[in-house]
C-alpha cells in the first residue's frame, strides 16, 4: 500500500481518524480496489464507524494486487501523527502512508514547510476485516440535516449525558436525554429539545418511533462533520435496531451505526413472546442483554486469526470460517446455544445495569476480497437482532 | 403556588446567568426564595457545609420583563425551594442566544423549575428547548431558617483589593496551606497570611479604604471608633472556602467589602447595582 494526500485532504483525513477515535481503541486499515476504509468499534461492539476515502482523494493511490492486506492499530498512535490538529493545515503540504513490508511498519511521512520531514513508523497487527452489517436504505426515517443543527441540539445536553432519546413524527424530532433509572428521575434535569422538519434538508418519516443511543459517538461525527462543512444523513428505524449516521461526498463515505436500546418495548415484546412460543425462560432472563452473547460470537470467529500465518489460503478461510457467514447474516441456532450457556454462567448483577443496547452484528469474516466493501451490503438483514427474534426462528 | 418569569432582554438573561453560575461555583445546594419583588438565593450555615452561609438578593425586575407568582398563602406570598444552582447555570448558559427565556414553577414527575427557551432559526418555526430542573418545595416550617442573616457585629470593615489579585495570591498560598488569616485594620490595610512549619508568607494591601457604615451600624462604629486604626483584627479560615468564593466570580462588582470579627467570621459583600452576594466563612482555631 502507497497513498499520497495533499493539501486539506490531510485534515480531512486527520479529523477522521479523531472521530473515529470518540468509537474505539483501535484503528482498523484495510486498502480497498474501492479506496482506503478506516473503521473503529468499540469495547461492547454497540457502536461501529468507518470512513471510506475513494482513489481520488489522494494524489496517488496503490494497492499491492492480488494480495490482501488489512490491519490494526491502536488509534492513539495514529492520533499522535496528526497532533496539533489545529496547525496541520498549515504546516503538512503532504502525507504519505506507506506499508514497509520488510520492518513490517506502516510508516506516515509527514511533508512539512520549510522541507521538514516527520516520519513516524507504526507498528500494527494483521486483523480479520471488520464490517458492520446493516442496510441503510431499508430504514423508515431518513433524515438530512446541516452539521450545524445537529451540533446546536447537542449543545444543550450535558458532556456527561450517556445516551439521547430521538423521536419524530410527521414534522417534528425531539431529543430527550435518556435517564435510565425512576429514581433519577426526581434528581436528573430532563432536557428536551423540538426540531421543526423544514430545519432539515431532507425529513422523510415512515414510522414515529423512538431510539435511544449514545450521544459520544455523533459527537464525533459531528467533529468531522463540521470540519467538512458536510450534511449529515440520519437513518432509523425502531427501537433495538441501530441508527445509522452517514456523511457522504464525490471522495468519500463516512458511516457510523449506533446500536439502540431495545427496552422500550420490552413489555410488549415479553407479551407476544409468552404467546408465541411456549416454554418461555423468566422474563428476567429474557431481558437480560445480549451484548455478552453477541461477543462470543465474535471471538470464537477471531480466535484462529490469521496474524502470524499471514494471509489464509482462500480454502482454509472456507472451512475455518464456513459458520460466520450463516452466522452472519441469519441469526442462527448457535448464537442462542452460546447465548444460553452464557446465561448460565453469568450472574445477573456483573451485567451492566439495564443497558439493554443491541450489540452490533459484524460478518467479521475473511471473505473473498471482491465481496469485501465498505459499501454497505445490501439486500442483508438489519443487524443487532434481540433474543426473540433468535428463539423465534428456530 | 404559582410562578413564571419571562427573559427577553439578552443582557438581563446574561447577566441573570452570571449570577446563578456565580451560586453554582459556591454551593451544590441551596434554597432558591421567591417574593413577589425579589429572587433570593440562601445557603443556611450549616455543618455540612462547612458553615459557611449565603445570601444573594436580586430585585426581580431588574431581571424579568414578565414575572408572576402566587405563594403559599397571600400572608405568606413566598416560594421556597431547594435548587441544584448548578442545573440552572447549565440549562441558561445553552440558552443565551434565546429570543426568549421563561422559567416556570412545573409539576413535572416531580415538582420542576422549568427553562423553556425559544431559539432563533432560519425556519418558519422557533426552536423550542426545555430543561426541567428538578426541586424540592420547602415547607413552611422550615422557612425560619432561610431569613436574611444579620449583620455581624464586626471589629473593621475594609474594602477588598480586586478580586482577580487576591485570587491569584490566595491560588498560591493555597498550595502552601490549608488554613489562610487575613486580618486588616481600620487605616485601610489588609494583609493575607499563611503559617506552616516550613514557611510564613504574607501579603500586604494597603490603602484600599474603609467603608463607611451609617447610622444603623452605630452600634459597631462606636465600638470601632474607639478602636485604635492600626490594630489588625483577624481571622483564620479554611482557605477553600475564600477560594471557592473568588473563584466562582462571574459578577463583575462595583463594591466588594469584607468585615471581620475577631476569630469568630469573615463576611464578604459583593454589591452591584442590582444584587448583593453576601457570603460568610467562620472561622476556625
Amino acid at each position: 500500500m502507497d497513498c499520497v494526500v495533499t493539501g486539506g485532504n490531510v485534515k480531512v483525513l486527520a479529523k477522521a481518524i479523531l472521530s473515529l477515535s470518540r468509537i474505539g481503541d483501535e484503528l482498523y486499515v484495510e486498502p480497498q480496489d474501492d479506496g482506503l476504509a478506516l473503521r473503529s468499534v468499540n469495547s461492547s461492539r454497540s457502536a461501529y464507524g468507518c470512513f471510506l476515502f475513494a482513489p481520488l482523494f489522494f494524489t496517488r493511490y496503490t494497492i499491492p494486487n492480488g494480495q490482501d492486506f488489512r490491519c490494526k492499530m491502536a488509534i492513539k498512535s495514529v492520533q499522535a501523527v496528526f497532533r496539533s490538529l489545529a496547525s496541520l493545515e498549515k504546516t503538512v503540504e503532504k502525507c504519505h502512508i506507506e506499508l514497509d513490508k520488510k520492518k513490517n511498519r506502516l510508516t506516515f511521512t509527514l511533508h512539512c514547510k520549510h522541507g521538514l520531514l516527520k516520519t513516524h513508523n507504526l507498528s500494527f497487527q494483521d486483523s480479520e476485516s471488520l464490517q458492520a452489517v446493516f442496510d441503510k436504505e431499508s430504514y423508515a426515517n431518513v433524515f438530512r440535516a446541516q452539521p450545524r443543527l445537529l451540533a446546536d441540539t447537542v449543545v444543550h445536553f450535558p458532556s456527561s449525558l450517556d445516551e439521547v432519546t430521538m423521536s419524530v413524527n410527521d414534522d417534528r424530532m425531539w431529543f430527550r436525554n435518556h435517564v435510565e433509572d425512576e429514581a433519577e428521575l426526581s434528581k436528573a434535569m430532563q432536557t428536551e429539545l423540538c426540531l421543526a422538519s423544514d430545519e432539515f434538508d431532507h425529513f422523510a418519516v415512515r414510522a414515529h418511533n423512538s431510539v435511544t443511543f449514545c450521544l459520544k459517538e455523533l459527537r464525533g461525527l459531528l467533529v468531522f462533520a463540521e470540519s467538512a462543512n458536510l450534511p449529515i444523513s440520519i437513518y432509523f428505524d425502531e427501537p433495538g435496531s441501530p441508527v445509522v449516521l452517514s456523511v457522504t461526498d464525490s471522495v468519500l463515505e463516512g458511516n457510523f451505526v449506533l446500536a439502540t436500546l431495545s427496552d422500550d418495548s420490552h413489555q410488549r415484546k415479553d407479551n407476544t413472546r409468552r404467546a408465541q412460543t411456549p416454554p418461555p425462560p423468566p422474563p428476567d432472563d429474557f431481558m437480560n442483554d445480549d451484548i455478552d452473547s453477541y461477543l462470543i460470537a465474535m471471538d470464537t470467529s477471531m480466535a484462529p486469526g490469521p496474524s502470524s500465518a499471514g494471509p489464509p489460503t482462500p480454502p482454509l478461510a472456507k472451512s475455518t470460517y464456513s459458520k460466520q457467514p450463516v452466522a452472519a447474516y441469519h441469526r442462527t441456532r448457535i448464537h442462542s446455544e452460546e447465548e444460553e450457556e452464557e446465561k448460565e454462567e453469568t450472574d445477573d448483577s456483573d451485567r451492566p445495569p439495564n443497558k439493554k443496547f443491541c450489540s452490533l452484528f459484524f460478518g467479521s469474516v475473511l471473505p473473498p476480497s471482491s465481496q469485501m466493501s465498505t459499501q454497505p451490503v445490501t439486500n442483508q438483514e438489519v443487524l443487532a437482532s434481540d433474543s426473540e427474534d433468535d428463539t423465534q426462528a428456530e | 403556588m404559582k410562578f413564571r418569569g419571562k427573559i427577553i432582554d439578552v443582557s438581563c438573561l446574561n447577566h441573570f446567568t452570571r449570577v446563578v453560575t456565580t451560586i453554582s461555583k459556591l454551593t451544590k445546594l441551596c434554597v432558591l426564595r421567591l417574593t413577589p419583588d425579589h429572587l433570593f438565593f440562601v445557603l443556611s450555615g450549616k455543618v455540612a457545609n462547612g458553615g459557611v452561609s449565603m445570601w444573594c438578593e436580586l430585585s426581580q425586575a431588574n431581571f424579568f420583563d414578565e414575572y408572576q407568582m402566587e405563594g403559599v398563602s397571600s400572608e405568606d406570598n413566598e416560594i421556597c425551594l431547594e435548587v441544584t444552582p448548578e442545573n440552572l447555570s447549565r440549562a441558561l448558559k445553552t440558552v443565551q442566544n434565546a429570543k426568549s427565556v421563561k422559567v416556570k414553577l412545573t409539576k413535572k414527575h416531580c415538582p420542576c423549575l422549568t427553562i423553556a427557551a425559544e431559539l432563533p432559526t432560519l425556519s418558519s418555526i422557533s426552536r423550542v428547548v426545555t430543561h426541567d430542573v428538578p426541586v424540592n418545595v420547602i415547607p413552611r416550617r422550615l422557612w425560619h431558617e432561610f431569613k436574611e442573616p444579620s449583620m455581624p457585629d464586626f471589629d473593621v470593615s475594609i474594602y477588598l483589593p480586586p478580586l482577580k489579585t487576591m485570587k491569584s495570591v490566595v491560588d498560591r498560598m493555597k498550595n502552601l496551606s490549608n488554613f489562610l488569616v487575613i486580618e486588616a485594620n481600620l487605616n485601610g490595610q489588609m494583609n493575607l497570611k499563611i503559617e506552616t512549619d516550613l514557611v510564613s508568607v504574607t501579603t500586604h494591601f494597603k490603602d484600599l479604604g474603609n467603608p463607611p457604615w451609617g447610622e444603623d451600624a452605630s452600634q459597631e462604629d462606636s465600638a470601632s471608633q474607639s478602636r485604635d486604626p492600626e490594630t489588625m483584627a483577624e481571622a483564620r479560615v479554611d482557605i477553600r472556602r475564600l477560594q471557592q468564593f473568588l473563584m466562582g466570580q462571574q459578577v463583575n462588582p462595583s463594591k466588594a467589602m469584607c468585615n471581620i470579627v475577631c476569630q469568630r467570621v469573615v463576611h464578604l459583600i459583593l454589591l452591584h447595582e442590582d444584587v448583593s452576594l453576601q457570603y460568610f466563612i467562620p472561622a476556625v482555631a
